[in-house]
């Protein structure tokens, strides 16, 4: 017969060896969410509310949203930072955000508020893998 | 829906949440991401006024 703390042990450390695929996927996806869902809630929020602002600030400054592309290698680069930023990346290119305008010198801030967005992103969902495997409280 | 800010001010809020995301990020306790992320934020800032008159210096 299974004895019912090793069964708990055991039972935990399923969860935990799941939390470390789930928690930077969806930290990713969503921004602080992979903290949320390791019940860090102000880290989570205050990571949420710091990336949302740079994305929705960059895009009301006009900036640009890369798309995928072979081309220049400075789009190249950019298209790999707004990707970090999840699942806002992929709304705002089917929302069809984020044309840009050359007119406007804030634009170019814009276009570099959402690249560092999704890099800030990158290093948050990295942050909850950390959490998750105990490197970090 | 358009965001209108000045040079200055644009550079602020970058300077506020990349602060937020480093202090939390990078350190493990509750204070010392409170005070890395107010350094980080004072370097910011003080990187934006140094530029800032180094440009000044230039143009004159």
């Amino acid at each position: 017969m299974a004895n019912p703390q090793s069964t708990a042990v055991a039972r935990n450390d399923s969860a935990a060896g799941s939390m470390t695929y789930v928690a930077p996927i969806v930290g990713w996806l969503v921004p602080g969410l992979g903290h949320l869902v390791q019940r860090r809630y102000i880290r989570g929020v205050l990571l949420m509310l710091a990336i949302f602002t740079m994305f929705f600030a960059g895009l009301g400054m006009q900036g640009k949203i890369y798309a995928p592309n072979t081309g220049d290698l400075l789009d190249i680069l950019g298209f790999i930072g707004d990707v970090g930023v999840g699942a806002l990346y992929f709304i705002a290119r089917m929302m069809n955000w984020g044309i840009g305008n050359i007119h406007r010198a804030v634009a170019d801030y814009g276009t570099k508020y959402i690249v560092v967005a999704g890099l800030l992103n990158v290093i948050a969902a990295v942050d909850a893998y950390h959490i998750a495997i105990g490197k970090k409280p | 829906m358009t965001f209108e800010l000045s040079h200055f001010n644009a550079a602020l809020l970058f300077a506020l949440c990349a602060s937020i995301v480093f202090g939390i990020t990078q350190r493990s306790t509750a204070r010392d991401m409170l005070r890395y992320g107010a350094y980080c934020f004072s370097l910011f800032i003080g990187g934006v006024i140094v530029a800032a008159w180094v440009m000044w210096f230039i143009k004159h």
